[in-house]
Order: C-alpha cells, then sequence, then structure tokens
C-alpha cells in the first residue's frame, strides 16, 4: 500500500506530464482549476492517466467531487 | 467469423472509453475488423492513453476534419497501416455550449454557429472525399445523428447543425452511390459522453426518453448504437443507402 505522500509524487507527475505544471506545485491543499489552471479537458487526460498509474476506477461524476489534490489523493488511497 | 471479418475500419472522433466512437472500434475488433482511430487537437493525448483500452491497441491518427493539410495528409496517414478502407465511422461535433446550446437559441453568432456546421455537417463531406481513393465498391460511410426533425429543448443550433448532416449525407450517398459507396447514418437517443454532458439541461431529455421509448432507453450504454453502426459497415445493408437507422428505444416512432 503506498504512502499518501508516494499516491501526491506519482498523481504530481501525471499533472506535470498532462499540463506541465511543476510538480513541486502539486500540493495536498491546491485546487486543480483555481490554484494550478488545469482544464477541464486536462483534467479528464489527469483522470485517465491516474486510473491506468493506480489500477482504479474514477467515475465520472466523482471527478467534480475532487476539487482538490488531496480530494484525489483521498480518493485513490479508498479506491486502492 | 464476425460480420466486419477482414475489413479495415477508419473511426474518427474517439475521445474517452465513453465516446460512441471508442464502443464502435471495440464492436468492429470483436467482429474482426482492423481499426484505426483519430482525433484532433489536445484531445489526441486522452485518445493514445485511451485506444490502450481497447480489445487490441488501434493506431491513433492526427486529424482536425476543419483542418486542409490533416485532410490532404489523411491518405498517407491511413496507407501507412492498411492499404485501404472499407469502412469509415464520423463521430464528430461540436458546437460552443455557451454560445450556441442550452436555451440561447435567439442569440447565437453566426461565427460559432458557423463552425458547427463546420465541425458537424461539412466535415462529413470532408472526411468522405478525404477517404475517398482508399474506399472502393462494397464501401460504406457511417455518420451518428440526433433526430435533426424536430426541435429539442437545450440542442438549439446543435440541431440546425445536425439537419445539415441528414442532409449532407443524402447527397453524398447521391454522389457516391455510383462508386459502389453507402452513405448512411445512425440516429442514437442520448447518450451520457463528454459531448452530451457538455450540453447544458441534455440530462432532462435523458429522463423523458427512457419513460417514452417502447423499449426503455439505458443512457449509459453505447453497444446498441455501436452494434448499428458496424451493422451498417458491413456487408448486410448492401442497397442501403442515404438512410437514417433510429436506434432510440423507439422513441421516435411514439406520439406521446
Ligand atoms: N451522446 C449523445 O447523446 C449523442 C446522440 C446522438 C448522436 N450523437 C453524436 O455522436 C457523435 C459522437 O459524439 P459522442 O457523444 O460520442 O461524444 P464525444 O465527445 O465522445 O465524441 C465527439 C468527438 O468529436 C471530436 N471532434 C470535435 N471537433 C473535432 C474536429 N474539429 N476534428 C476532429 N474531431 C473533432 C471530439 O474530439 C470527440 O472525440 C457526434 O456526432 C454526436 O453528435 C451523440
Amino acid at each position: 500500500m503506498p504512502s499518501t505522500e508516494e499516491i501526491r509524487t506519482d498523481l504530481a507527475a501525471i499533472v506535470n506530464e498532462v499540463a506541465g505544471i511543476p510538480e513541486a506545485d502539486v500540493q495536498l491543499d491546491k485546487s486543480f482549476v483555481d490554484d494550478l489552471d488545469v482544464d477541464s479537458l486536462s483534467m479528464v487526460e489527469v483522470v485517465v492517466a491516474a486510473e491506468e498509474k493506480f489500477g482504479v476506477t474514477i467515475p465520472d461524476d466523482e471527478v467534480k467531487n475532487l476539487k482538490t489534490v488531496g480530494d484525489a489523493v483521498s480518493f485513490i488511497e479508498k479506491a486502492l | 467469423m464476425g460480420i466486419l471479418e477482414g475489413k479495415r475500419i477508419l473511426v474518427a472522433g474517439v475521445t474517452m472509453d465513453s465516446s460512441i466512437g471508442f464502443a464502435t472500434a471495440k464492436v468492429a475488433q470483436e467482429q474482426g475488423a482492423t481499426v484505426l482511430i483519430s482525433n484532433f487537437g489536445r484531445a489526441l493525448g486522452i485518445t493514445r492513453r485511451i485506444a490502450k483500452r481497447l480489445p487490441v491497441e488501434p493506431p491513433v491518427l492526427e486529424l482536425d476534419v476543419t483542418d486542409p493539410e490533416h485532410l490532404a495528409g489523411l491518405e498517407a496517414q491511413v496507407r501507412e497501416h492498411v492499404d485501404g478502407l472499407d469502412g469509415v465511422v464520423h463521430s464528430i461535433a461540436y458546437g460552443n455550449p455557451e454560445t450556441l446550446l442550452g436555451g440561447k437559441f435567439l442569440d447565437g453568432p453566426w461565427e460559432d454557429v458557423a463552425q458547427a456546421v463546420q465541425v458537424s455537417a461539412y466535415s462529413l463531406k470532408s472526411l468522405a472525399t478525404a477517404t475517398r481513393p482508399l474506399l472502393s465498391s462494397g464501401s460504406s460511410v457511417v455518420g451518428l445523428t440526433f433526430d435533426a426533425t424536430v426541435a429539442w429543448p437545450a440542442y438549439d443550433w446543435m440541431g440546425v447543425a445536425k439537419a445539415g448532416l441528414e442532409s449532407c449525407s443524402r447527397y453524398l450517398a447521391r454522389d457516391l452511390g455510383p462508386d459502389g459507396i453507402r452513405v448512411n447514418l445512425v440516429s442514437a437517443g442520448p447518450l451520457k459522453t463528454l459531448a452530451a454532458k457538455a450540453i447544458p439541461g441534455f440530462e432532462k431529455l435523458e429522463e423523458t426518453w427512457e419513460a417514452r421509448a417502447p423499449l426503455g432507453w439505458d443512457n449509459t450504454d453505447q453497444e446498441p448504437t455501436a452494434k448499428a453502426v458496424c451493422a451498417l459497415l458491413s456487408d448486410f445493408f448492401p442497397a442501403t443507402t442515404g438512410e437514417i437507422v433510429h436506434v432510440d428505444g423507439g422513441f421516435h416512432a411514439m406520439g406521446a
């Protein structure tokens, strides 16, 4: 079972690859839209890439609840 | 033996695994076809990842149907993988949801309407002519529409674009028929895809659909639509062109 920090690090790498945001900026309290400027199309790609990386399913209806990096990390933790 | 055994098929317009194009590519592969998929712009990155979720990972081509260079280069791009095509699927539409959809019909600006018509209707012609050198007698072109014979809530200028698409497919049927190329559309009921979710108020339509369609309607199941597209791509509709097949649970046939 990966730690919260390990999941955050992997997710940060994905956000960097998809949206070009520096990995160090992808912290738990950051909002994808307001702080990191991840738009809806990039968010779709982040979700698809995260599903692959972590082997989890993130339902479409769930995505709108993942406002911050922390929301996403805790969703992935629970889904693992 | 599947109904598309040995056939080479391009499916244009696959973004997510919820895309109608994705379901079509999947059923086509299950029916024996060799499939190529395409998409455009930034969504291409998603398509490349999603392609891995198909039974066989297909080549992913870049095609913006409004880009003359992409259209001119399409034949060569396809030939890198297969030496011709037996089927082309047009699963593409776009209308600016901010200005054109969801009840702003009377204010829809022409520039956005023009874009919607170009991407959603004219592009069937563009795609058919760009792939024509790859097609031969017995080939089939299939597009996706949403019944454009009546006005819907929220659908607004996309409905006008779909009326254009439906007419475009009949004229293509006329002009490609002498070459033995068929052109048909599948008119699907509402499905929860990225495109549909972008339409403000489209969910209301989804609710009434299920209640009114004699067969009922599952707006999360893309497979019935994909199967109909594959049937039209197959040799089982050899004398059908300029047609619109409804895959909507029978909704269109009911008065109330
Ligand atoms: N979802 C529905 O309720 C429904 C119902 C009936 C018909 N349709 C039609 O089915 C088709 C597929 O839509 P979907 O619902 O699967 O949504 P979708 O968003 O998954 O697919 C639409 C595709 O069009 C592509 N596209 C947009 N502009 C393009 C351009 N300029 N060049 C190339 N590709 C472009 C998008 O990238 C996307 O892959 C569309 O024609 C749509 O109108 C959808």
